[in-house]
């Protein structure tokens, strides 16, 4: 029998090997999306605890990476959606717009500033995909494959995270 | 002119949003996944729990079931 088959039977062992083998990488692609590598070293041990209480459902003859990235990617995703209350919150109690005669570097730090928070603050499956997609620059396919959506789907995403952020930041007084 | 709007945005996203120096992951996270096994395979489930519950309450309500389901066992 191979790993995979015995993996989807509960073996604890050919577990523990694809754990060793696919960490590294699932824990990549969540640090891709959280940015911070505490957090996904958290998200990663989350990621293979859903995993392992999902082996049932794991067709073998399938790719367990794309399925353990998807699976990374829903963690992630929800982690952004619990971060996203966070700074709302903390936004209600200080939303402040710079002003215009400042220095280059200060509107810099300022429109930078003001983006940051405006970004953590966009639905998380729009974040998502503006992060792999815009900051990371991934292909389309690949975040596709991830989200599990069409790839026509991802750009649409993309299109709404942009049109978004563009409102919170006109709204901050930014104008991208 | 749209997509140079769009282009900026981008630039300013990645200026805005920390880049990411260390990708690789450092340590070896087995252990802490044994544990995240061990702690959750010794909870029962909850619908252990609403089940014993529940055994609880229709004997609360019916005793003289007990002497019954005693003389079953």
């Amino acid at each position: 029998m191979e790993l995979l088959e015995h993996f989807a039977l509960g073996d604890l062992e050919a577990f523990e090997t694809l754990f060793r083998q696919f960490q590294g990488r699932v824990y990549a692609w969540i640090l891709c999306i959280v940015r911070d590598a505490g957090t996904a070293e958290d998200l990663t041990v989350e990621t293979f605890w859903r995993v392992y209480r999902a082996r049932t459902r794991f067709d073998a003859t399938r790719d367990f990476g794309v399925w353990a990235r998807r699976i990374a990617t829903n963690v992630a995703r929800d982690h952004l959606k619990a971060v996203r209350r966070e700074v709302s919150l903390r936004q209600n109690e200080t939303t402040e717009s710079s002003g215009g005669s400042a220095p280059d570097s200060a509107v810099q730090r300022d429109i930078q500033d003001a983006i940051r928070p405006a970004f953590r603050r966009l639905p998380a499956r729009l974040q998502a995909v503006a992060t792999l997609a815009l900051i990371e620059e991934r292909p389309y396919s690949e975040i596709a494959q991830a989200l599990g959506i069409s790839v026509a789907a991802v750009k649409s995403r993309e299109f709404r995270a942009v049109r978004l952020l563009r409102k919170k930041l006109k709204r901050l007084g930014v104008e991208p | 002119m749209k997509e140079q709007s769009a282009e900026k945005l981008r630039k300013l996203l990645q200026s805005a949003i920390e880049p990411l120096e260390e990708r690789e992951l450092k340590s070896d996270l087995w252990p802490r996944m044994l544990q995240r096994l061990d702690q959750q395979l010794i909870r029962p489930p909850w619908f252990d729990w609403a089940l014993a519950a529940l055994v609880l309450v229709w004997f609360f309500l019916f005793p003289e079931v007990i002497p019954v389901l005693l003389y079953q066992l």
